[in-house]
């Protein structure tokens, strides 16, 4: 008889507490106050009286073994054998004595680790997957990652920013790279291609019929095959018909572009919440770096870094000084695709004799 | 000893620039290590010419449905062999971490080890998802690798129509802001819904993520279908001497403009002697005042959540931020985490049983109107539900004595 299959120990998610630092384990939910010594450091101190140093550190998210095992060769040396990461890919390493932070920093500095992402400074850009893994992407993540990080690496190591500045990127319009105060994602231009020799083999139709947001698809025989067909008036070229039937080939060399929209906020502070608002679009979409876009997002950040006040996010500052501002600012076109003509569009529009002169 | 290496012209750009290049560790992985060659071949391809070459398929480990991201190449020569077959497969294991993301390097050490073993060497720390991602592995070393990892205590998380990898906050661990155990809710949440998230079966995805304060730095309230945000009910504390001291430090005017008159609410004033007076029931919790004065401003004592449903971005109807099902439950003892995992069970089932395929949770609220989801899941309404009441006249009212009867009746119990 052969051997059972091994089945799954559904163990899910494991506990916190088996993998924490013990200074984070001895104070878990007591403490007191906070403050960032420098750029890239934080300093914690909790009711008990005892302190921990974090020192974060910018990583490429996407890690050969290697660079895994330097890493942790260098938490095990200079932080007590515990790391973690944030939401962004940064790496964090815990310090329970001050005089250990200045060793960390010179060796993660010397082993090409750039110290920052805390505070007021521009983070490491959350990002999607892209060519090198996603079955739907439009443009590369890591690569247009890495080469705007060049371009904003003094930012991330620095706390120069009004307030913190936190950027995505996303390869289709699905954005799985999420809100941002600057976000750069692809946005079609023209149709998808219909591969009709494809449809019927691999699509169930019925079901791309109902993604289209705005009902832009209808069966059809096309040649004699059973397939789709597109109403090119209609279609807004979201890309949603795309990944559940791959015939719909919305991704096109020429006419997926990038967009940047800015505003994004998760955060409850000071103001409540907001999605982020396009403000450039027709970027070209130009492998290994992306220099127009780069041109975009740091002309962006270098206004709002002059312009706006201590704690303003970059959507808070642009809502104060109002959108004609920002774009006279910024020297971004104003265009008709600006406004909005979607479910609800009326509410953003303005409905005040509100106007700045 | 692997094969040699592709040109890479394009790929080779992004090695340069003060920023860790991830082209420099694909290259040092292909030193010996054919599928990296290969992908780095595939990688260059598509940099040419923009374009992606991968498609999904069925790969999965015995016992799931899901949690695996297979990834099949499609760049083929004419004669419909892979033209960089080494990597003809490369799928991802995507895998939960602890919450927090919190490691001891032993850990991630054994995960190097497994991923050298059965993988292509490439780690992502972490996917989008929350999830580690084991990024290039061959079919068949898909359910290896996985048993070794989950040997580990580690498992699967989720793909697909499913419940999906939670994610929280650094929190209680090392956060004075955090509000609730973090670490506990998220796994308490995504434990109680594995069945949901190892086999695939929901009308689409369903997020649980967890913030301990209103900072909600996981960005909840825009992504996930169920967000947990602690909070707090009491007065906020105020340290006034530390008041005092900061604005000795920042000044009268930094204070002012940058503390005082920065409160959405205008709960807060400056004293004379430069203490600080908050009024309290105006306050709305946002963190602002907490966030610059760190020392002298910390959240209440009376702590819980408020839970709000249905954050979501573009596909279909447009981007919905989640909306708040419960103004503020205390989440301390065993019997409120059991509350939050029956709430959480109930509104997984009414998604389950009423969205229509391929709609997510927000999209289904909308559709149905807030109030049927409530009394669905079996919530009670409140005023803080909503930013304000209705402005159109459109709704029967034929019963408002008695929907008024019951508002009463709550508000004497």
């Amino acid at each position: 008889m052969a051997d059972a299959p091994r089945m799954p120990d559904e163990c899910g998610v494991p506990d916190i507490q088996d993998y924490l630092h013990p200074v984070l384990k001895k104070n878990y939910g007591n403490w007191k106050w906070h403050d960032r010594p420098r750029p890239g450091v934080l300093h914690h101190v909790a009711h008990s009286g005892d302190e921990i140093w974090t020192v974060r550190a910018g990583t490429q998210r996407q890690m050969d073994l290697y660079t895994i095992r330097k890493l942790m060769d260098i938490a095990d040396q200079f932080a007590e054998g515990y790391v973690r990461f944030t939401i962004r890919s940064n790496i964090e390493f815990m310090l329970s004595e001050e005089s250990k932070v200045q060793p960390l920093i010179d060796k993660l500095q010397a082993e090409g680790f750039p110290i920052g992402g805390t505070g007021n400074s521009v983070s490491m850009i959350s990002h999607t997957q892209g060519w090198l893994h996603c079955d739907i992407p439009g443009t590369d993540a890591s690569g247009a990652v890495k080469a705007l990080m060049d371009e904003l690496y003094h930012e991330f190591t620095h706390e120069e920013m009004p307030n913190r500045v936190r950027m995505t990127t996303s390869c289709c319009q699905i954005n799985c790279g999420g809100q941002g105060d600057i976000a750069i994602n692809i946005q079609h231009t023209k149709p998808p291609k219909i591969d009709h020799t494809q449809v019927a083999n691999i699509c169930e139709r019925p079901a791309v019929v109902a993604r289209c947001p705005v009902a832009a698809i209808r069966p059809a025989l096309v040649n004699g095959k059973p397939s789709l067909e597109v109403d090119e008036r209609k279609c807004i070229c979201c890309g949603a018909c795309f990944p559940p039937c791959p015939p719909m080939q919305i991704n096109d060399p020429e006419h997926s572009k990038l967009a940047i929209w800015v505003g994004g906020k998760n955060s409850n502070a000071r103001s409540k919440p907001t999605f982020h608002k396009l403000v450039a679009a027709g970027l070209p979409n130009n492998p290994p770096r992306w220099p127009e876009v780069a041109e975009v997002v740091k002309n962006i950040l270098k206004v709002y870094k002059e312009d706006a006040r201590d704690w303003e996010r970059l959507g808070e500052w642009a809502e104060r000084i109002g959108w004609a501002r920002f774009f006279e600012k910024t020297g971004l076109p104003f265009t008709k695709y600006h406004i909005d003509n979607w479910r609800g569009s009326r509410n953003n529009l303005n409905a005040s004799a509100h106007i700045r002169f | 000893m692997a094969k040699p290496m592709h040109a890479t012209p394009m790929l080779d750009q992004l090695e340069s620039g003060p920023w860790p290049s991830f082209v420099t560790g694909l290259k040092r992985l292909a030193n010996d290590n054919d599928m990296m060659v290969d992908l780095l071949g595939q990688l260059e391809t598509s940099y040419e010419t923009r374009k992606g070459y991968w498609k999904g398929g069925t790969v999965g480990v015995i016992g799931y449905g899901g949690g695996i991201i297979p990834r099949f190449t499609e760049l083929k020569g004419a004669d419909g062999k892979p033209k960089f077959p080494a990597a003809a497969e490369f799928h991802t294991l995507r895998v939960m971490p602890p919450p927090g993301m919190h490691y001891d390097t032993n850990t991630i050490r054994k995960f190097c080890d497994i991923w050298e073993k059965y993988g292509s060497g490439l780690i992502a720390f972490h996917g989008q998802s929350g999830d580690i991602m084991f990024q290039g592995c061959t079919s068949e070393n898909v359910q290896p690798a996985f048993d070794e990892i989950n040997e580990m205590g580690f498992d699967l998380g989720g793909a697909g129509p499913a419940v999906r990898t939670g994610m929280s906050c650094v929190g209680a661990a090392r956060c004075e802001q955090s509000c609730i155990d973090e670490g506990r809710t998220m796994r308490a949440l995504v434990n109680n819904a594995l069945d949901d998230m190892h086999r695939p079966a929901l009308p689409y995805k369903f997020k649980y993520k967890v913030s301990g304060c209103p900072n909600d730095c996981m960005n909840s309230v825009q992504r996930a279908d169920l967000a947990v945000i602690g909070t707090w009910r009491d007065d906020m504390k105020v340290d006034q001497e530390e008041v005092k001291a900061y604005v000795a430090k920042a000044g009268r005017k930094y204070t002012i403009d940058n503390v005082i008159t920065r409160c959405p609410t205008q709960a807060l004033s400056l004293n004379d002697d430069d203490t600080l007076a908050v009024d309290n029931k105006s306050c709305v919790r946002c963190m602002h005042c907490i966030n610059v004065m760190t020392k002298a401003l910390s959240p209440g004592d009376d702590k819980g959540i408020t839970l709000l449903c249905g954050g979501k971005r573009t596909l279909k109807i447009g981007d919905l931020m989640g909306t708040v099902i419960v103004p503020f439950h205390k989440l301390e003892s065993d019997e409120d985490f059991e509350w939050l995992e029956e709430l959480a069970s109930e509104i997984l089932e009414f998604f389950a049983d009423n969205a229509l395929e391929h709609e997510r949770t927000g999209e289904m609220i909308e559709r149905i109107g807030l109030t049927n989801f409530l009394e669905g899941v079996g919530l009670e309404i409140d005023p803080n539900m909503i930013e304000r009441p209705r402005m159109n006249p459109y709704v029967r009212t034929d019963d408002w004595d008695e929907e008024a009867a019951k508002w009463s009746e709550r508000a004497s119990a």
